[in-house]
């Protein structure tokens, strides 16, 4: 089974810790100045920001099917059975066609580098595959980053949903956007104040916009052929049968004189 | 032979000079310090222009190929050479674009081995390596004439019509998936450019743009060369062109309908501005001027519309890439000046091999014709009769 991440903004109290586990699990620098970014980067895989009193945490929404894997070129990104989209630097060329694509925005390059590759919060595979929760989970002392099995995580939001009606925004993200994903958000105010636009996202994985036309080139490709010789047939037998025809004609002209 | 020092070439040695420097800032210190990319903007230029509109203006290739080879539109055969040297160019200039542009232009070769048949990117990687094989080869009979390997020659001439047709697929094919590369995009590319039908535009355009980069380029010929101008065929091409585009735009404005944009384009905004930029010089104005009688039928009409069409996809191509992207990404991109300079030494490249290649190798009708009368007097008269004959 696949597991995933719940994250409940109204239990957060902002205290990033996920982040400072984060940043140890990932060997990434962590300190004062960094904790304060508020948006994620190539040194900061995750982020909780702030706006007033509320606290939402950004990360990598590891989907069911990404956009980020569909689109790369030389495979270097992929989603594991167990739930992470993992990432290879060895294969990777460095075309940012899974920055363009994805619909929150997470890979992110290392500008600054001369042989860049690009970072992302890739969801603790290693531990994931040994059974452990992702390093934010285990550093949250309050439970709103929790790991799990990512069927019955869905459920117990849908229970905290149910029981406090009046602490949540009445939207599960992650169940069905982009054709859902392995990171499951609940929060107490819209999630549009914290960049994240559930209307605007369509219920569909995005790869199927690009899967409906690329599927289609096995059969052009022949057909186009035999379409193209056909003409060409056509268009030359046009010219011999001519050319033939004036031979004869000048035979003709030839026997008679 | 003196080396005469002309405006042109001064141009040009600034160019190579700034592009040279900028080169050097792009693989000593990294795409951050050559570029204004960020994060929230992966893709600027060297995609946008270099990539997108290089392989667009390079459509000539497969246009012409197709209508001389296998629509066996024989009178257009004369401008079928420089358009492949132009083709042939602009894909070994988007190639050498890539390398600026990738972040480890080292690992190009990657998909070779590595495939994603699931990525337009693959796609795109396989066809347009493919493609530049396949203008390579039909570029060919016209070095091997020019150093006499008969037996070679004769080998690509018994394979071109394969050949032809294999180029036209392929072409099809990584001109339209340049167009499917946004349809993963529907939350992030602006909605008077993402369309299901991207793929259809990219495709219609590129065929536009190919004929009047045939324009262009022979018009400049007739001009730098000192070559007879083929108006004739020009004003073929012209109509042609004339058709394409108006498929074309009936196409656009119809899918706008359907989407429920045409309100949008009428409404004041960054986005509106641009959309209008690119529809009055890719479609309106073209579309209008052509429709005069005495402009399509002169040559510094043809030429004039033959400029807008191509400035005018140019703006479709980055408004695309560019223009549509910047409403999500928040905040605006221009290029860094060695961005600039890079694109600005690719271009200078391109013009410079094509005025080298027209020197130093029969591209043009003129001296080739000489050469085949002298060589086989007899086939002129044979194909004379087959082609007055061909129109019955």
């Amino acid at each position: 089974m696949s597991k995933a991440l719940l994250y409940d903004a109204t239990l957060c109290i902002g205290c990033k810790q996920c982040e400072a586990g984060c940043a140890q699990q990932n060997k990434l620098p962590y300190d004062d100045h960094i904790a304060a970014e508020d948006v994620t980067s190539d040194h900061k895989f995750t982020t909780v920001m702030t706006r007033s009193d509320k606290f939402f945490r950004r990360l990598c929404m590891h989907c069911q099917d990404p956009a980020c894997a569909s689109v790369c070129p030389v495979g270097a990104l992929h989603k594991t059975a167990n739930g992470p989209v993992v990432y290879e630097e060895n294969r990777c060329m460095g075309c940012r066609y899974c920055m363009v694509a994805c619909p929150f925005g997470v890979p992110k390059y290392e500008w600054s580098k001369v042989l860049p590759k690009v970072q992302k919060c890739i969801m603790c595979p290693d531990r994931v595959a040994n059974g452990q929760p992702t390093a934010c989970a285990e550093a949250c002392p309050t439970g709103a980053t929790k790991f799990g099995e990512r069927d019955e995580l869905i459920k117990e939001a849908q229970l905290r949903l149910h029981d406090n009606p009046s602490n949540y925004v009445p939207h599960i993200f992650g169940v069905e956007e982009v054709g859902g994903t392995s990171v499951i958000m609940i929060s107490g105010v819209a999630f549009e104040e914290f960049g994240l636009s559930p209307a605007k996202l369509p219920k569909d994985p995005l790869p199927i916009y690009t899967y409906r036309v690329l599927s289609r080139i096995p059969d052009f490709v022949p057909l186009g052929g035999a379409m193209l010789g056909g003409v060409w047939w056509i268009t030359h037998r046009r010219e011999e049968v001519a050319a033939a025809e004036a031979e004869e004609k000048s035979k003709k002209d030839g026997g008679t004189r | 032979m003196k080396f005469k020092f002309t405006f042109w070439k001064l141009v040009f040695a600034v160019i190579m000079v700034a592009g040279i420097y900028a080169t050097a800032v792009r693989f000593a210190q990294g795409l951050g310090a050559s570029t204004n990319l960020s994060d929230q903007f992966p893709w600027g230029i060297w995609v946008g222009f270099d990539v997108l509109c290089g392989v667009m203006l390079a459509a000539g290739g497969f246009t012409l190929t197709a209508a001389v080879h296998i629509l066996n539109i024989k009178r257009w055969h004369s401008i079928v050479r420089p358009t492949i040297l132009t083709a042939f160019l602009g894909y070994a200039l988007v190639s050498l674009a890539l390398m600026f542009d990738l972040g480890r232009p080292y690992r190009i070769w990657h998909p070779l081995i590595m495939r994603n048949p699931h990525s337009v990117m693959f796609e795109v990687a396989y066809c347009v390596m493919l493609y530049t094989s396949v203008l390579s080869l039909e570029f060919s009979p016209i070095v091997l004439e020019r150093f006499k390997m008969e037996k070679a020659l004769k080998i690509i001439k018994a394979v071109l019509i394969p050949l032809v047709i294999f180029g036209v697929i392929l072409s099809t094919l990584h001109q339209s998936s340049l167009g499917t590369v946004y349809l993963i995009m529907p939350t992030k590319l602006h909605a008077f450019w993402y369309s299901p039908l991207l793929p259809v535009f990219f495709y219609i355009s590129a065929i536009a743009v190919g004929l009047a980069m045939t324009i262009f380029e022979s018009s400049i010929s007739s001009k730098y060369f000192g070559r007879q101008l083929e108006l004739p065929i020009l004003r073929e091409l012209g109509r042609v062109l004339y058709i394409v585009l108006w498929v074309y735009t009936i196409l656009r404005f119809e899918d706008l309908l359907h989407r429920g944009m045409l309100k949008q384009v009428l409404v004041n905004s960054y986005e509106m501005r641009l959309f209008w930029l690119e529809v009055i010089l890719a479609m309106i104005a073209p579309i209008v001027l052509l429709s005069f009688r005495k402009l399509r039928n002169s040559p510094g009409g043809l030429y004039l519309i033959a400029v807008m069409v191509v400035l005018g996809f140019i703006t479709n191509r980055l408004n695309v890439s560019i223009t549509g992207m910047e409403g999500t990404a928040g905040g605006h991109y221009l290029p860094k000046w060695t961005e600039f300079a890079i694109t600005a030494m690719i271009v200078a490249a391109g013009f410079a091999l094509f005025g080298l290649a027209a020197k130093y190798l029969p591209i043009f009708p003129d001296e080739k014709e000489h050469d085949a009368a002298a060589e086989e007097p007899k086939a002129v008269p044979v194909t004379a009769a087959v082609m007055t004959n061909a129109g019955d």
